[in-house]
């Protein structure tokens, strides 16, 4: 973004604070503008009078992120990548979390595509209300023939419509996945020294974003970058190669950060997205699986921190893809958005007056781990949010957010009445808040359970303590 | 299927011609060129253009595409063809680019470096001294040469205490031996450091007498002779006595003293540390601000010099609180490099913290709906290593770990970006044809 003030943004707006965008004001949608929270698309009157025309193209190109927003894919799925403002997340946020790819070879039988590729598909992991995902397949042609990699990307494409990435050196190759795959907006992977212009036409003839890659030497990347967006290509990915090991590795580490530091700076011939390779840790000759999938993994999280906007990995292990992917979210998760719920009584499931009553925190994380740990295990119950500002469990009795008394208001204020909404009076209590059963029971007149110190035991702890005698 | 060639360049060319449907043109194999697009009948503004230039465009065509692996037969398209036209290709040569970038400017107040452990030189009896900080940007990066690599240190407790399975499977046999314990990781686990952990001292587990506790600290100093971290219990009213006791036996020693807090008596810490020759641990959680206080305290109040801090600005375990933990790092980090003096000092993370996370101890998940989460025993160390991974990136020098596999990894990966690691080079350059 080339301005960072809403007084700067305001200039180009129609200034008649009509409220169309549903903000009071232009300035007030001025500053949604450059928190990257509004798009000028949303000022209806900008967008569609004629005589704004000029400060619309104007304001865009000043908003405009600093590294350019690129999409691999079509629909629901397609991956966007880039589109980054600064170096270290405090100072916005990150957006278009890194896009983790796993491999897969065109040499493989069309079952053992069909299976792979479905484990990708359907990976999840439930975190913070929502499902941690995998974003897409790469597809590498082992074979160098045509028609062999045609198949598999026409194998990968009927299984799932995750977005693709084409992977070979060779432009026949390369042109031949894409007339099967033209319609899936996929990434082609790669341009380089020896065959950039062939695979430039490609880009330009399907439509496609594509990868320029040049190992270790920034000059050549930078060169070839420049050469196609000269020609018109304008959705570049940037390739410098990623050693496994050694100082190779170091080199990798500092050629990531010396790009996006250029890009971030200003300098527009280098400011695309970066494609990590951790999948080359099974080159690096680690012989033990395990050791070689945990290395993929350390690399992944050295670029997932330093710069990497898409990776392509190779291990399925879920020892791999849990770590990488909460990682990612780690990174990406926006530091300016509040991460509480409101505090109140929800129900989960279809509670009744003989289902238990629970209570925990209002801190999103907190909440959602306890929600889902019971309405996945089909328990029927109420489940009270105390309001503790946001703070867990743990935290909130150390630092006095969440007392006897807290818990009381929040019953009273949620007009959930123990004696009458449920027929046995009793209440269960995080473990990690055992210290106040006696407050409660003399604050709320209720029969106070200690339940377990985690939330995901709460299951086995049920068999045993319920219905209470 | 025919061999189709864009060429909008010359629809470009033409486009004040209201030749529109040029952008129909195609080029056969043998580079016949198809004017279908352009309609029955002929537009006499094209003609005359193309009559005048077709000799020129002919041979232009011709190379192009032979540069593009068309069959090209001399002589024939120009007559072949009603008329010749070509685009102006898109790619000619490769446009030269450098690439620069420049060293942070505002990067210009280092980090204080701080050692621990005295050797005989320095009237202790340590084998070495550990040294940490001393950065002038951020860790591994190109702008200023790091000067000392992280460091761990692995914990030894004065109890036996409930670990996660695999870990407690490491230390099973020594977990009643401090210092067989603190021997084991030195020997086999490579640690750089033993933090000794007096937690039996908490009045609410076993409440052993300060007196008591210290001598599990010499222990520990005889049994290895790296340097040592102490811990108390967490206890904030019992703490300051403990550490005060354990600084008394270990004096000379140059331990680092953990925890200074500021819930508790940390004057009493910092002046044991000053008395008895030690380095002070300076905790606060995850608020850049409380960090300032305390350092500020200790420095300003209780006249601990800058050489004898280190801070622990709190660890969260990946997916709880990893966010707020690596930032706050970071920030605190580039404010010290910016010049922010109560924040220039080295940092430590309580790295074992990520065996809270249920995703590296429990069987699996809890959640119905989850994918397969696989055997736990590989889930637990890749967590300490990410966790500390991430905190080594955002600036932190001191690791407090557990797992020996977590270890090793921590160590190989920071010592990699450190630059000190060489390894057979690894050509990457068919990655796309590996076996793997
Ligand atoms: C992140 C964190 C913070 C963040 C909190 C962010 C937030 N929004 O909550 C911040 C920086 C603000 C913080 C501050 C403090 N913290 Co803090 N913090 C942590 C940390 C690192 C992680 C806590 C966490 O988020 N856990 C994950 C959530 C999901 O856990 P949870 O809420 O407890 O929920 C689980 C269980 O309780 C249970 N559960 C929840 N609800 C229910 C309901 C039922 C019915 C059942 C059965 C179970 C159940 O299941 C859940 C999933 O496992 C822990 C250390 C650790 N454990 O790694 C320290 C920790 C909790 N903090 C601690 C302390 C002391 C503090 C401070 C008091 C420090 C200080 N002196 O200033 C302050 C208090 C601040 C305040 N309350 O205002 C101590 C608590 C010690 C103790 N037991 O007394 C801890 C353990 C660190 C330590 N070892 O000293 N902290
Ligand atoms: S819609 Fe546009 S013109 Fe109307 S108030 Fe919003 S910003 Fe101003």
């Amino acid at each position: 973004m080339k301005i960072n003030s809403p007084l700067q943004a305001y200039k180009y707006l129609p200034q008649t604070n009509c409220g169309e965008c549903g903000e009071p004001t232009c300035m007030a949608f001025a500053s949604k503008l450059i928190d990257r929270s509004g798009k000028t698309a949303d000022c209806p009157p900008l967008v569609k009078e004629k005589k704004f025309a000029k400060k619309l193209a104007e304001l865009e190109g000043l908003l405009a992120p600093e590294i350019r927003e690129v999409i691999i894919g079509v629909g629901e799925k397609a991956a966007k990548i880039g589109g980054d403002d600064v170096l270290y997340r405090h100072k916005l946020t990150f957006f278009n979390k890194t896009k983790m790819f796993f491999d897969v070879a065109d040499n493989m039988d069309e079952a053992a595509i069909v299976e792979r590729v479905k484990q990708v598909a359907d990976f999840r992991k439930f975190y913070v209300g929502n499902y941690l995902l995998l974003d897409g397949v790469a597809i590498r042609a082992v074979s160098g023939d045509p028609a062999k990699f045609a198949a598999a990307v026409k194998k990968v494409g009927e299984t799932t419509d995750l977005p693709l990435i084409l992977c070979s050196f060779d432009p026949a190759v390369l042109k031949a996945g894409l007339e099967v795959a033209k319609d899936k907006n996929p990434l082609l992977y790669a341009a380089n020294k020896d065959n950039w212009k062939e695979v430039g036409e490609l880009a330009l003839e399907y439509k496609v974003p594509v990868v320029v890659s040049a190992l270790n030497d920034l000059d050549a990347l930078k060169t070839l970058a420049k050469t196609f967006a000269d020609a018109g290509i304008q959705d570049i990915v940037l390739d410098p190669g990623t050693v496994p090991v050694g100082k190779g590795l170091k080199n990798t580490f500092t050629n990531f950060l010396k790009i996006r530091r250029a890009g971030i700076d200003g300098d527009t011939e280098i400011a695309y997205p970066i494609l990590a390779l951790p999948f080359t840790a099974w080159m690096a000759g680690i012989e033990d699986p395990v050791n070689a999938s945990y290395w993929e993994t350390v690399m992944a999280s050295m670029f997932t921190i330093r710069y990497g906007d898409i990776m392509i990995l190779h291990s399925m292990e879920p020892y791999a893809v849990l770590p990488e992917m909460h990682l990612v979210d780690t990174i990406y998760t926006d530091p300016r958005t509040p991460v509480a719920v409101d505090g109140a009584m929800y129900q989960v499931g279809s509670p009744t007056a003989d289902s238990p009553v629970f209570f925990t925190t209002n801190f999103a994380l907190t909440y959602y781990t306890v929600e889902s740990d019971i309405a996945s295990n089909g328990i029927d119950c109420w489940l009270l949010a105390v309001d503790t500002d946001g703070i867990g469990v743990e935290a909130a009795v150390a630092g006095g957010q969440l007392t006897a008394d807290k818990v009381k208001d929040a019953f009273d204020k949620s007009t959930f009445d123990l004696k009458k909404d449920v027929n046995h009076n009793t209440v269960i209590i995080p473990g990690l808040s055992a210290r106040l059963q006696g407050d409660l029971e003399d604050s709320l007149g209720a029969s106070i359970k200690v339940g377990p110190m985690d939330s995901g035991r709460i299951p086995g702890w049920m068999e045993k303590n319920w219905p209470p005698k | 299927m025919a061999k189709k060639m864009k060429l909008s360049d010359i629809t470009n060319m033409f486009a004040g011609m209201d030749v529109e449907a040029l952008e129909g043109v195609t080029i056969e194999g043998d580079i016949e060129l198809d004017l279908g697009g352009l309609g029955g009948g002929s537009d006499p503004m094209l003609a005359a253009a193309l009559g005048q230039e077709s000799a020129v465009l002919a041979q232009h065509f011709a190379r192009i595409a032979g540069m593009f692996g068309y069959p090209v037969g001399i002589g024939g398209p120009a007559a072949a063809a009603p008329a010749a036209a070509l685009a102006a290709p898109k790619f000619k040569d490769l446009i030269p680019a450098k690439f620069d970038v420049a060293n942070m400017a505002d990067w210009a107040t280092p980090i204080q470096e701080v050692r621990i452990g005295n050797t005989s030189a320095d009237g202790g009896s340590r084998g070495k001294a550990v040294h940490v900080g001393g950065e002038k940007a951020l860790p591994f990066y190109f702008d200023a040469e790091m000067p000392n690599r992280n460091q761990v240190t692995i914990d030894v407790f004065d109890m036996r205490i409930g670990l996660a399975k695999a870990v407690k499977q490491n230390y099973d046999e020594v977990m009643d031996s401090p210092g067989e314990w603190a021997k084991k990781n030195v020997e086999q686990f490579n640690a750089d450091m033993i933090t000794i952990h007096l937690i039996s001292t908490d009045p609410l587990i076993k409440d052993t007498p300060a007196k008591e506790a210290a001598k599990v600290v010499e222990e520990v100093l005889q049994a290895v002779d790296v340097p040592i971290a102490i811990g108390g219990s967490g206890n904030p009213q019992k703490d300051p006595e403990v550490l005060a006791k354990a600084a008394e036996v270990a004096e000379g020693e140059r331990c680092l003293l953990a925890s200074a807090s500021l819930n508790l008596d940390y004057a009493a810490i910092a002046e044991a540390a000053l008395k008895y020759d030690h380095d002070v641990l300076s905790w606060t959680q995850l608020d850049m601000n409380s960090q300032k206080e305390l350092n500020r305290k200790l420095m300003k109040q209780c006249n601990v010099p800058r050489e004898r801090i280190i801070m622990d600005p709190t660890t969260a375990a990946l997916g709880y609180g990893l966010d707020y933990a690596y930032t706050n790092m970071e920030r605190i980090r580039l404010a010290a490099l910016m010049g922010d003096d109560e924040l220039t000092f080295p940092m430590s993370s309580g790295t074992t913290n990520a065996w809270g996370a249920r995703e590296s101890w429990m069987v699996g998940s809890p959640l119905k709906e989850d994918s397969d989460w696989g055997p736990r025993e590989y889930r637990g160390p890749i967590w300490e290593i990410v966790t500390g991974l991430s905190l080594a990136l955002a600036g932190n020098d001191l690791f407090m770990m557990m797992h020996p596999t977590s270890v090793a990894f921590l160590k190989k990966a920071t010592q990699t970006l450190f630059g000190s690691i060489e390894e057979e080079p690894v050509d990457i350059s068919n990655w796309i044809a590996a076996e793997v």
